[in-house]
């Protein structure tokens, strides 16, 4: 039997608010909290609240054939609390099946991962408690910030407890062989690997309303049957893409939430796919092989790899200056600080610096607040100029 | 292909970009096997000796001409107003307010009607007179030299362009470097503008410096989208080490202000910016060279403000002072009002400056590696100079990519375009 594994990812940076340098020293609130409202609202009725109930429905109607798996970053669940706890307790009946596993990551959908041992262990573990907390859920698969991966990143989830972690089945880790199996960690073989299906998973992703691409309009039939043209052999399809492809990166007119509506049907009527969770598909398949992989790779753009965050000279001075407050956070008990700390951490501040899309900027332009990356580094450290004031009177 | 164009001024004796960019948009024409003459009102003898150069002061005028008699019909004698001029350098305002005040100076209609003239080839009171004799010259030149297309650079020259069509029947290129609104705000020269607009009716080509020019060319002079195109400027690469041993005589760092310090380059803005950053660092020092009709009132304001210890004042700066300009600074600001292009900017990268330009720039439409804030906004750019002297990441950036991207602006580049343009016109 074969499975069809979706992940879906769930995040919401807190953006920060245009913050001058006459603001250091006298302001402290960050945040531009009224897009960060106006934007959760609107994805929550676009995507989040009609989605959620489309997959409650599935599985209602389908009962434990029908399997979904999500990470919500900590972030993005603070800010459900603040601005739209209706979309925090339809991801609560959802759990209430059964039929839907929730991922660990670091709680702001950090990049710790490839810093500092002790915050990333720190952050993965306040997340799983929040999980545990709104979900009643024990989490046993990982999955980093973005699909960052590395033999080393995989041990130390490995440390963590984990059995299960996801990552991208990047074509120039994979070589000739096929994401469509498990494979383990190369350091610590306890640690199993689901690889993303790139190309089915962005057929969907990205592809769907692409009128120009030859498959367009991608129906539940076509999908199925090129599901049955994957070899004998393999045994499982790793659909991972971000939950906001349904009605917020695709519209709804494009008729992607039928397209989700429509899929669990044609699966079981015309092929011998089922429906799994991550630590079910790792549980039902043996691993085949280890998966060497000595430097970080994530699920972003053409390269596969950290560009998108890390790199040019904005990113690194501002990833580093961020970074050597580490010692002087640990002294610091203030709880306003330790917020801050975590919420100056998520991922999304590094990628707006990115200078990779002077040329095709379309897909980093998405929800990005800033009009150029000098404006989000120069922003960002005013931001940091600050904190460390603060944290230095800590 | 031969190429006849007409310009008002040639390096070395230049008073702004208008020259700079003729003189490299003719060398990068040269490498593109394009024969130029280039005319200009008054030839000094010290340009550049591979340029085939006319010098209009000594070419002959028959005033007898029927055309002649015909084309002073046309024209009606017009008082300039000194304000209006445009390019005029400080030292020459205040030379002209002087004679103004004095009343000394006559400009004798017969004299510059003669059969013999030295232009001035500047920007004085008697331009009109100068821009009409240079007209009918054209017509002298045109029949004399063989050619392919007529160029004219800025309005200066655009009667001379007109003229050299009638006589020759060749297409007619017309070169927007700035535009009357670019000098004056909302309160155009009419004068000057119907230069400006029969220039580009009676031109096949209209090219304009940047998308900005390009828009305000068809929205306020009504000519045809169609024929008009852009042609960015471009700069030649310099040794950046060149005055990289240029000692700093203070530890502060220092933000520079270059050009005229005129209504269309924004100095007041510069000025407010560095109130801004000074409150909260007093350890940078800002720097305004150049001069203009808005210096006696930018000093006041940066008294006003109490922080003339930490603003200071140059004078009009040119040739070698400038590069030395650049390397003693660390940021470099050009808040223009309204700039059809705006060469300066890339002269500051080329010597590996950061810079923070204003969105309302010609040049800004192809800089990825400069800060770009609206001229009016002085928070976002008081950000930027505190960011930039702040934060080191930005400047390494632009240390590392911004000479390159500069370097990549070749004028050999732009010519290629431009011949491509010339080939659909013949």
């Amino acid at each position: 039997m074969k499975s069809i594994c979706f992940y879906f990812q769930v995040h919401q940076p807190f953006r920060l608010r245009k913050y001058r340098f006459f603001d250091i020293g006298k302001e402290h609130n960050y945040y531009d909290g009224y897009q960060n409202e106006y934007i959760m609202k609107r994805v929550a009725e676009k995507c989040y609240l009609p989605m959620n109930k489309l997959l409650l429905d599935l599985i209602n109607e389908y009962g434990s054939q029908f399997k979904v798996s999500f990470s919500i970053s900590g972030t993005a669940l603070d800010q459900f609390e603040m601005y739209t706890p209706e979309v925090l307790d339809s991801f609560k009946n959802l759990a209430d099946t059964g039929n839907v596993e929730f991922l660990a990551e670091t709680y702001p959908h950090a990049l710790s991962s490839l810093k500092s041992k002790m915050e990333f262990s720190k952050q993965v573990k306040e997340h799983k408690a929040k999980i545990k907390k709104q979900f009643g859920y024990n989490s046993k698969t990982f999955r980093n910030t973005e699909l960052i991966y590395s033999d080393e990143i995989g041990e130390m989830v490995a440390d963590l407890g984990f059995n299960t972690m996801l990552t991208e089945g990047a074509k120039h880790i994979l070589g000739w062989k096929s994401p469509n199996y498990v494979y383990t960690n190369a350091i610590n073989p306890k640690l199993k690997l689901l690889l993303k299906n790139f190309r089915l998973s962005d057929d969907i992703a990205f592809r769907f309303s692409e009128r120009s691409w030859e498959d367009w309009p991608l129906t539940t039939d076509k999908f199925v049957n090129w599901l049955n043209q994957v070899n004998e052999e393999e045994q499982v399809i790793n659909l991972f893409m971000d939950y906001e492809t349904f009605g917020e990166h695709q519209w709804e007119e494009t008729g992607i939430f039928d397209f989700m509506k429509a899929l669990p049907q044609a699966v079981f009527k015309n092929s011998d796919y089922t429906f799994n969770t991550p630590a079910e598909v790792t549980k039902m398949h043996q691993p085949i092989a280890k998966l060497h992989v000595p430097y970080p790779i994530s699920w972003a753009d053409e390269e596969r790899d950290l560009t998108a965050w890390l790199g040019n000279e904005l990113q690194d001075e501002a990833f580093d200056k961020l970074y050597q407050l580490e010692g002087k956070i640990k002294k610091c008990k203030d709880k306003s600080i330790l917020t801050d700390w975590k919420y100056l951490q998520t991922s999304d501040h590094f990628y707006y610096m990115c200078t990779k899309w002077f040329s095709d900027g379309d897909v980093h332009k998405y929800f990005n607040p800033y009009g150029s990356p000098y404006d989000a580094f120069i922003n960002y450290m005013n931001v940091l100029s600050d904190f460390e004031i603060r944290v230095d009177d800590c | 292909m031969k190429v006849l164009m007409f310009g008002w001024e040639f390096p070395p004796h230049i008073t702004g970009g208008l020259g700079t960019a003729s003189y490299g948009l003719v060398k990068g024409l040269l490498k593109h096997n394009i024969d130029v003459t280039f005319v200009v009102p008054k030839a000094y003898g010290d340009e550049d000796k591979d340029i085939r150069l006319v010098n209009a002061s000594d070419v002959p005028l028959n005033i007898f001409d029927k055309q002649f008699a015909e084309y002073q019909k046309h024209l009606s004698y017009i008082e300039i107003n000194s304000k209006l001029i445009p390019y005029q350098t400080p030292e020459e305002y205040y030379d002209l307010i002087n004679q103004k005040e004095s009343g000394t100076k006559e400009i004798g209609q017969n004299k510059i009607y003669s059969e013999k003239y030295e232009f001035s080839g500047k920007y004085g009171s008697n331009i009109m007179e100068e821009v009409r004799r240079y007209a009918m010259l054209a017509q002298e030149i045109a029949k004399n030299n063989d050619f392919d297309i007529i160029h004219a650079h800025d309005w200066l020259a655009y009667e001379a362009g007109i003229q050299a069509k009638k006589i020759s029947n060749a297409p007619l290129v017309v070169h927007m470097h700035a535009t009357e609104y670019d000098r004056s705000g909302e309160n155009v020269n009419k004068v000057v503008y119907d230069i400006e607009k029969r220039g580009m009716d009676a031109a096949d080509l209209v090219v304009a410096v940047s998308n900005l020019t390009r828009n305000i060319v068809i929205d306020k002079y009504g000519i045809n989208p169609e024929k008009v195109v852009v042609l960015h400027n471009a700069v030649e690469p310099i040794d950046s080490m060149a005055f990289a041993g240029e000692n700093k005589t203070v530890k502060e760092k220092i933000v520079t202000f270059l050009g005229r310090v005129t209504f269309q380059k924004g100095p007041e803005y510069f000025v407010e910016a560095a109130y801004k950053v000074l409150q909260k660092d007093k350890n940078v020092r800002f720097v305004m060279a150049g001069s203009g009709d808005m210096l006696n009132k930018t000093i006041k304001r940066v008294a006003q403000l109490g922080i003339a210890n930490r603003f200071h004042f140059t004078g009009f700066l040119k040739g070698e002072d400038v590069d030395k300009m650049f390397a003693l600074s660390d940021v470099y600001v050009m808040p223009s009002v309204s700039e059809p292009f705006g060469i300066s900017p890339l002269e500051a990268m080329r010597s590996n400056v950061p810079v923070i330009i204003s969105k309302q720039s010609g040049v800004s439409e192809i800089l990825n590696f400069a800060l770009k804030a609206d001229f009016w906004d002085i928070d976002a750019m008081a950000d930027y100079i505190y960011g930039l002297l702040k934060y080191d990441g930005i400047s390494k950036m632009f240390k590392k990519h911004g000479k390159t991207e500069v370097d990549n602006l070749k004028w050999e580049n732009a010519a290629k375009k431009l011949v491509g343009y010339y080939e659909k016109l013949v």
